[in-house]
């Protein structure tokens, strides 16, 4: 079993406390030019404490660090609801490419007709895939995309005359959609869904002051919102729309589409179901498909086709505006074209029917021993709650124990509606035999609580740290380092 | 497919454990109306070597800053990247990971942040700086909010010499939000927001002044000014750095009182990349962390009192706070930030202010020569640091359009920004821009003049 074991454990100071006076890591050019003096009152002195490091100090430093870190070419890595998969290599080396990578934003659009096209192109696949026909690829990550995609809206009712200021959000949603819906001004009504949201529910709290219901779909259980079609036509038919956070099109392609199930709005998560890195929390990339009705208020640029080739249309007067700065991530919108062009049609669906098949194999294999608390069929997650076990052992605890097993743990306590909640997304890209080495850990897990608890409530014992202090972070935050002579 | 594992004889075995006869019956709860009845309608499949040659198809219609004498900054700069960045940014120990929600086996990521953090305050002056967010365009966005949080006030005025990107997005994040927007102006002399309108526009209601620091003319503003205009009516004093090399050589925005920081961090070593993905810096005062927007990773101890780090002050979070949150970001630029980190530590204590230094000195040596060319003016006379604007007399576009034949990207013109400035360029010189390349633009300028 390839399970986390000792291995050499490095110990490494921070930076500055490395730093020797007089050190180098850099060597510029000489100067070619007079060197010209900035007036005294503007330049600053000597920065305190920053540090002075040669390239070996720096190289040794960080690859160091690196070794402290689990990530999915380490291992197992079933954080639902993030869809850690694979990550291609090729993917690595398209975005590095000088062609892309040397190419600076504001070169006139003639002179970027490839990177313009690709981005054209990676629009027109997700149009089809989501069967939402006009995108944005601007916003930065996927709560950045809900706040975009929830101001097209609010800009969409403005345009009629309405001022709609309610948003329901079924208790199964992620945080970032309340705290978005707040940011668009609007007040939330959340809504019980008992794993499934019903349409009955949401007529009870749809009326004409509502602009917008939020649905996870799958929702955040894995599961199939099966009356997704009556729901959207609630909201409709008092003139609301329907905004689908896509956290879960891993789910979906190929098989059903958001659009087709009368979704208005939906963000994509190129880093998750397009393959691209999590980067240790980013660099991500949320792209937003809308209906065509809602197009003109997509923000500016969208990149167009006409006669001359490739354009960014800056002119679209109804727009909500500019998200960030220039055209959105365009190193991962590079890798995500780059694995739908690997992947084709019959790929993609084939990535998510494995998903599926994967996470129902977890849920077969461990469903005798955790209690499952929703039990319709799972798409691509399921949920677990810690209810079952024994020896007073809590989901954390079991989470930090299969670290000492060698796998990244489960996403915990999400989503809210399940106490204890462990929730499993394997992927694709798992074999049968890593979920195997997955689901016997677990097991002996829930062995161990009961016959030995202490295993998992002093666990991890394998890493370099233990566990960590949390409420002390908190009560008196430590957010950087000083020098001894810096005060502060 | 080469990144799905499964054989044919591992779906018929996971299928008998979950005991279904087939992958479709896991798809039962998704009604037939709402099934795509149809394959996908995209391109076939690439292998690896086919998607290199699309790949490299695309790539060569684009003009890279290698290829092309590029004068082109207004918050994105061409600088040197060392080798050592992409080499130990592609561990995958960093790069395949995900925030680190398990501390004890994300240490690198959690010191490398905490290390960031540091640095980050050490640049601006301040206190305590976040994990990082998109760029520097919603880290302004976010500034402007915090302020507002902060002051429990809801009047912003924005400098006209802030990036117009910086603006807009600003606009954008306030559209539906009880925030009122007013902008600045310049001063028409030298380039800087004008004080006496800022004097005249404060009030007991405003919650903010935000100015670029080098602003977009690059011109340095006067930022201890402003900022004590700022705090006689109890206002926050923002400013927006979108090209840090500058705080290699400039007195840090906390010096000169500023009590927001935040910016553009794409100069630390990250790729022009057609815009992005870039880092959005942002930094603040002791009094004011708890109302900061994005993640903090703070220093604690483990249960055998080693020293660790954790994700902290949580409770401003969208997770836990959910509508009442300090912002709705979840993630941050971790691997951007990661190579910020790195380009800091290369360039230490003296090379940051060397390679500042060159920008300055290279800037200056361009803006005087040019300066002097018959045609052209430098309308402004503040400071600049490595951006300056030129008055062409002929025009912009055909300015341009002229170096561009000549295989130069002469600079960006501001009336697509600023219709005021028809005849004017914003040109940006770092220090990838050799004597020699300066020297062919002037003379190419000097040619079309004559």
């Amino acid at each position: 079993m390839r399970a986390g074991t000792r291995g050499l454990i490095l110990k490494e100071k921070l930076l500055f406390e490395h730093s020797t006076p007089g050190r180098k890591g850099y060597r510029l050019p000489t100067l070619d030019v007079p060197e010209a003096q900035l007036p005294e009152n503007l330049e600053r002195a000597e920065i305190t404490g920053f540090p002075e490091l040669s390239e070996v100090d720096v190289v040794r430093h960080f690859t160091r660090l690196s070794t402290w870190n689990y990530g999915v070419d380490s291992g197992f890595y079933p954080l639902g609801s993030c869809t850690m998969k694979y990550n291609p290599k090729v993917n690595e080396a398209a975005c590095r490419l000088s062609g892309f990578a040397q190419v600076h934003p504001m070169v006139p659009d003639r002179l970027a007709q490839g990177a313009l096209e690709m981005m054209h192109d990676l629009q027109e696949a997700l149009a089809e895939i989501s069967g939402l026909p006009a995108l944005t690829l601007q916003p930065g990550a996927g709560a950045h995309g809900e706040l975009a995609g929830m101001l097209v809206i609010r800009a969409f009712h403005e345009a009629r005359g309405q001022k709609r200021h309610k948003v329901i959000i079924p208790d199964t949603a992620h945080g970032t959609n309340p705290a978005t819906a707040a940011l668009c001004g609007y007040q939330v009504v959340p809504v019980a869904s008992d794993g499934i949201l019903t349409a009955a529910a949401v007529a009870e709290h749809m009326d004409n002051e509502v602009a917008a219901l939020m649905i996870t779909n799958p929702n955040t259980l894995g599961l199939f919102e099966g009356e997704i079609a009556e729901i959207c036509k609630v909201v409709h038919d008092q003139g609301g729309l329907v905004y689908c956070d896509g956290a879960n099109l891993n789910a979906l392609m190929g098989i059903a589409r958001p659009g087709d199930m009368g979704i208005d709005v939906m963000h994509f998560n190129l880093h998750k179901t397009f393959s691209t890195p999590h980067g240790g929390g980013g660099p991500g990339s949320g792209p937003v498909g809308v209906s065509a009705e809602l197009a003109p208020f997509l923000p500016v640029p969208v990149v167009v086709r006409d006669e001359d080739g490739f354009r960014l249309d800056f002119d679209r007067p109804r727009s909500i505006g500019r998200m960030k700065g220039f055209h959105g991530h365009f190193g991962v919108l590079v890798r995500a074209w780059a694995y739908i062009r690997t992947m084709g049609g019959a790929g993609l669906r084939e990535a998510t029917e494995m998903a599926v098949l994967n996470a129902n194999y977890v849920r077969a294999r461990l469903e005798p021993a955790f209690h499952l608390p929703y039990k319709r069929r799972s798409l691509h997650e399921v949920v677990f709650s810690d209810r079952d076990l024994q020896g007073g052992c809590k989901t954390l605890d079991v989470a930090k124990r299969l670290i000492d097993y060698g796998f990244h743990p489960p996403t915990v306590y999400f989503p809210l509606v399940v106490a204890g909640a462990l929730m499993i997304e394997p992927t694709e890209t798992e074999s049968v035999e890593a979920l195997d080495e997955f689901c016997e850990a677990m097991l002996a897990i829930v062995r161990e609580a009961q016959e030995d608890p202490e295993l998992l409530k002093q666990a991890p014992r394998v890493p370099h740290i233990r566990r960590l202090d949390e409420t002390r972070a908190a009560r008196k935050p430590r957010l950087r380092w000083r020098a001894e002579n810096e005060n502060g | 497919m080469r990144y799905i594992p499964h054989t044919a004889e591992d779906v018929r075995r996971m299928l008998q454990t979950v005991g279904v006869d087939s992958v479709d019956e896991l798809f039962v709860e998704i009604p037939d109306s709402v099934r795509l009845q149809r394959p996908l309608n995209l391109d076939d499949s690439l292998s690896e070597s086919e998607l290199l040659v699309a790949l490299q198809e695309l790539a060569q219609r684009n003009a890279t800053v290698s290829q092309t004498a590029s004068f082109l900054g207004a918050g994105a700069y061409n600088h040197f990247i060392p080798a050592v960045i992409d080499h130990l940014v592609s561990r995958s120990e960093f790069y395949t990971a995900y925030t680190p929600y398990q501390p004890e086996i994300s240490q690198g990521t959690l010191q490398a942040i905490f290390e960031y953090q540091t640095m980050i305050c050490q640049l601006t002056g301040m206190d305590a700086a976040n994990a990082s967010m998109y760029d520097g365009a919603s880290a302004c966005a976010e500034g402007v909010l915090m302020a507002c949080r902060a002051t429990r006030r809801r009047r912003v005025l924005l400098s006209r010499g802030l990036h117009p990107e910086y603006r807009s997005t600003v606009q954008t994040y306030c559209r539906y939000l009880d925030v009122e927007l007013e902008e600045i102006p310049v001063d028409a002399a030298t380039g800087r927001t004008d004080l006496k309108a800022l004097g005249a526009a404060l009030d007991q209601d405003c919650a903010a002044v935000v100015s670029g620091y080098p602003n977009f003319f690059g011109i340095i503003e006067d930022i201890g000014s402003q900022a004590k205009l700022a705090h006689e009516h109890g206002a926050r004093l923002v400013a927006a750095v979108q090209e840090p090399i500058a705080l290699g050589l400039l007195k840090s925005p906390g010096e000169l009182g500023a009590d927001i920081v935040l910016g553009e961090g794409q100069s630390f070593g990250l790729p022009l990349s057609f815009g992005g993905p870039y880092l959005g810096f942002f930094a603040a005062r002791q009094k004011d962390i708890r109302t900061l927007p994005g993640r903090l990773v703070g220093e604690t101890l483990d249960l055998e009192g080693r020293r660790g780090f954790v994700l902290t002050l949580a409770t401003r979070e969208q997770h836990i706070r959910r509508e009442r949150a300090t912002s709705n970001i979840c993630s941050n630029q971790g691997l951007c930030a990661l190579m910020a980190t790195i380009y800091l530590s290369l360039m230490g204590k003296t090379g940051l202010r060397e390679v500042a230094q060159h920008n300055f000195s290279k800037t200056q040596y361009a803006k005087e020569r040019i300066g002097a060319l018959q045609g052209f003016k430098i309308p402004f006379s503040g400071p600049t640091f490595n951006e300056f604007v030129v008055k062409a007399e002929e025009g912009s576009a055909a300015v341009l359009s002229r170096l561009e034949q000549q295989g130069m990207l002469g600079g960006i013109a501001l009336e697509c920004f600023y219709p005021e400035f028809d005849q004017h360029l914003l040109v940006c010189v770092t220090e990838q821009n050799s004597r020699g390349q300066i020297d062919a633009l002037v003379d190419a300028l000097a040619g079309g003049a004559s």
